[in-house]
């Protein structure tokens, strides 16, 4: 038999634990509660009331049109600010453009910015245009805040492509916003006001982005198939475009895996047959 | 199978049906083509694949003189040959070559003094000699490979050692007259 | 040591012996895997997970291993080849990625269900103490490998995971810093770290792989428990492994592989974290930091302890952290009872299930930002699971009235009668 304290260790090392815990725990009870913060009350989650073509996650698409109004979005409104570096210009043809187009779209975006290139001998700097086979160049930012990059912006984000389209179609006007609840912004948090070269933006995490709201009328852009380019429309377009930029490779994966499923379905419905017959009259 | 004798089928499971057959089989197949991705995820990916071009400016290149540069990671040889070269690869017998190639089908029409060949060295790869300022330039005064002598002429035929075929010629197109497009 | 009736190998075909006698493989393989181990009869669907473990480790070894030729363990580029590289250049990239990095969590699904199996049979009591002792060795190995694969792709969550877990160990009176220092290999997460973690993350799966042929072996010695927790008494207890569970195993492997894949091409991201696809940014901390959901638990056992109490709150959380795992190599000598099944034992059958809520509890709270409710939850939800190993099983170990036991696995399979 061991000794009695040999025999006690676990009583005493469990008891030190939950003695130490209760301590915390009526730490944390009597602590006091933090104070609500303007975000708790007025963050909103990104908006459901939009659908797109790929939500269904077994047998969502791409809507090609879609995907090409999108691109000119960015091309034409977020590219002044945005990077997109781990999208190569090539990887356009699967917006359904051929190889002569691809070409036109990567010289096309040399008004952006350029492929940075390096004389090894004299070691000047210099530029040369976009081609098919690079990625999209980085551009500069001398502004207010930091651009994020947008090659994975729709899996970056909780809520993806809707959290795209409620930033961009979410702005608001500070003065006399109310939220759900009917609490009024400004008189419940007067110091949640936008600080200078920020504006109001209640599905941001903490309410107020460094970007002017950049999609500002309907028509901003002219779309080439004609659709009507109203700000919701823009919105909707480039955040489909995101996330084929997010992942190019997701029509592949749900056709794939559909295959993948049904065969394995099948295997193991075979295999159960099989268990069934190599245990048949084994009790077990 | 449960019999009188033996109430728990212990002794002869019915290991021999179709269905047992079946799944193993289908399960094969089925390890058979995960494999597949796996090897496959080792052939050049896309980005390699898009390295589609070298553009090559051959305007400081004077006759007899030639430049390496590269096409897809390999060396590129680009050489102006001297009317002398020229003469010396038109009075080989093609016939005779181990790989019969004129210098006209090796070069541009109107454009022979340009030789734009691959520099690998067709027995094991290796860079030959010859593009470089100074370096030897084999029997035949083209190229010299040293790691196995194979020695190439002024068309960048092999006329010597274990290679067996010409220094390779890539698709290319001149621009301007003093600009390539390779590839 | 083997039963006696199992069956031997006699190789039939000429070839076969001549390998036989030089190299007995083919006869290991038999008598560990095939009809040469007499397995008991009653084996329900819950020992399927010990082989799905295995698979589920091959396949991350092998899928690994190809996605480590295309990796690049540089800070500067890792994001990029996973991001860029693998997900649209390689050829199929994208679900080698998503294959891996999803089976990171199904082989935590199928570990932790091996384990809760585990501990409702006692599969953890004599004889099979060490069988149970090396288990926890491959859970502690898989977690570190865990973790170290999850830095790899150099995210925000990649950086801060490795910021915050090397982060333990400066709890460490004294020395603690300069353990930081060393792990990381500078004083923030940086290239040195990530190659180290990479080198560390292709070795030890294959440490994993040695520990499990321990695990195997030291199971061969007593043969598997059963769900009565009965031991085998004689032949009519026990089927041979070779037809009988590898069919079963089959069937298993097959349902476990449709929820794999239907994860990996129909829900790739959703165990993931937004945060990792942005990249690693030493100056900026994500707003909620939490590690991947198979942590959560022991997550929610480190922030509980909020409390200064004669040792720092952080040591407390460091220590209760690491205990809560090392608790589980003393649990054959925690728990005395005789009987092992809690189908047979009332008490500990219900102490088992508040444990599992428990679990859950504590994975719950980990995985939710640090609120007082949160908090408040994770403290009660820890202090219960000490007192469930440490006080609470030892105790009803004594107490317990067991229900009477059948008296072999064939009674208890085919009824009294038999």
């Amino acid at each position: 038999m061991l000794p009695l304290f040999v025999r006690s260790i676990k009583f005493l090392v469990g008891g030190g634990f939950i003695f130490v815990l209760l301590i915390a725990l009526y730490g944390t009870i009597t602590a006091e509660k933090p104070a609500v913060t303007a975000e708790q009350e007025f963050h909103l989650h990104p908006k459901e009331d939009v659908t797109f073509s790929f939500d269904n996650p077994v047998l969502g698409k791409f809507d090609v049109a879609q995907l090409q109004r999108g691109y000119q979005v960015y091309q034409e409104v977020c590219a002044a600010c945005h990077s997109l570096s781990l999208v190569s210009f090539r990887e356009l043809k699967g917006l359904g453009y051929n190889d002569a187009q691809v070409k036109k779209l990567a010289s096309d975006f040399d008004n952006h910015a350029k492929q940075p290139t390096l004389d090894p001998k004299t070691g000047d700097r210099g530029e040369r245009g976009n081609l098919p086979s690079d990625h999209f160049p980085h551009i500069p930012y001398s502004g207010n805040g930091t651009p994020p990059d947008l090659s994975l912006i729709t899996k970056a984000r909780h809520g993806g492509a809707r959290y795209v389209y409620s930033i961009l179609t979410g702005y608001a006007d500070q003065n006399g916003y109310k939220n759900e609840k009917g609490q009024e912004l400004l008189r419940e948090f007067p110091g949640a006001k936008s600080p200078p070269g920020t504006f109001f933006n209640p599905y941001f995490a903490n309410l107020n982005i460094a970007m002017p709201k950049p999609l500002t009328s309907d028509g901003q852009v002219t779309y080439l198939d004609g659709t009507r380019a109203t700000v919701p429309q823009m919105a909707q377009d480039v955040s489909a475009f995101l996330t084929w930029a997010s992942e190019p490779t997701m029509e592949t994966r749900k056709q794939t895996g559909l295959a993948v499923v049904l065969f394995l379905l099948v295997t193991t419905l075979l295999a159960f047959g099989a268990y069934r017959t190599v245990w048949a009259g084994v009790k077990h | 199978m449960a019999t009188e004798d033996d109430p728990s089928g212990l002794e002869n499971p019915r290991r021999r049906d179709y269905l047992t057959y079946a799944a193993v089989s289908v399960a094969g197949v089925g390890a058979v083509v995960a494999v597949l991705p796996l090897i496959n995820s080792m052939n050049p990916s896309a980005d390699v694949l898009a390295q589609s071009t070298t553009e090559v400016d051959v305007s400081q290149i004077e006759p007899g003189q030639a430049i390496k540069t590269s096409f897809r990671k390999q060396p590129l040889f680009v050489r102006n040959l001297t009317p002398a070269e020229i003469a010396a690869a038109n009075a080989v017998k093609v016939s005779e070559l181990r790989d019969p190639q004129t210098l006209a089908e090796r070069t541009k029409e109107g454009k022979a003094n340009w030789l734009i060949t691959l520099g690998v060295c067709t027995h094991l790869g290796c860079v030959p000699l010859g593009a470089g300022e100074g370096e030897a330039r084999g029997d035949f005064g083209g190229y010299f490979c040293p790691c196995h002598g194979s020695h190439y002429d002024t068309a960048a035929r092999i006329r010597k050692g274990p290679a067996p075929k010409n220094l390779a010629v890539p698709a290319y197109k001149f621009d301007t007259d003093t600009k390539i497009t390779v590839g | 040591m083997s039963f006696p009736w199992a069956r031997h190998y006699e190789p039939k075909h000429p070839l076969m012996q001549w390998v036989d006698e030089r190299l007995p493989l083919p006869r290991f393989v038999y008598n560990a895997i095939g009809a040469g181990y007499p397995v008991p009869r009653n084996l329900n669907y819950w020992w399927n997970f010990g082989v799905l473990a295995g698979v589920v480790l091959v396949i991350q070894i092998v899928t690994g291993i190809v996605l480590a030729m295309h990796f690049h363990s540089s800070g500067a580029e890792a994001f990029n080849s996973v991001n860029g590289g693998i997900m649209r250049d390689v050829n199929g990239g994208w679900f080698l990625r998503f294959a891996h990095a999803n089976g990171a969590s199904m082989f935590f699904v199928v570990l932790y269900i091996h384990m809760f199996r585990g501990l409702y049979y006692g599969s953890y009591k004599a004889p099979r103490e060490m069988v149970w002792l090396l288990g926890v060795v491959i859970f502690l190995l898989t977690m570190a490998t865990a973790f170290m694969g999850y830095v790899l792709p150099w995210g925000q969550m990649s950086f801060w995971g490795a910021q915050v877990i090397t982060g333990f160990f400066s709890a460490i009176p004294v020395v603690g810093e300069w353990i930081r220092v060393w792990l990381l290999g500078g004083y923030a997460p940086d290239d040195a770290t990530l190659n180290r973690f990479f080198s560390l993350h292709y070795l030890l799966p294959f440490v994993i792989v040695g520990a499990v042929i321990l695990h195997i072996w030291a199971l061969h010695i007593p043969g598997s428990s059963n769900p009565t927790g009965v031991e085998v008494k004689g032949e009519q207890d026990t089927v041979p492994f070779h037809p009988y569970y590898t069919a079963k195993d089959g069937f298993g492997l097959g349902v476990f592989m449709v929820i794999y894949t239907a994860l990996i091409f129909f829900a790739p991201d959703l165990l993931g974290h937004p945060d990792n696809y942005i990249p690693a940014n030493g100056l900026s901390t994500p707003a909620h930091i939490v590690p991947e959901w198979y942590f959560w638990p022991f997550y929610a056992i480190l922030r509980a302890f909020t409390a200064d109490f004669i040792l720092p709150a952080k040591l407390w959380g460091v220590l209760a952290m690491f205990g809560s795992i090392l608790i589980l190599f003393f649990l054959p000598w925690l728990d005395k009872s005789p009987v092992r099944s809690g189908n047979y034992r009332p008490l500990y059958r219900l102490s088992f299930w508040v444990l599992i809520v428990d679990v859950l509890v504590l994975g719950f709270c980990g995985g939710s930002p640090a609120e007082p409710l949160y908090v408040m939850l994770s403290q009660i939800a820890a202090a219960y699971y000490f007192a469930h190993f440490l006080i609470i099983v030892p105790i009803i170990s004594r107490i317990e009235t067991p229900k009477p036991l059948p008296g072999s696995i064939t009674e208890a399979v085919l009824g009294k009668s038999a």
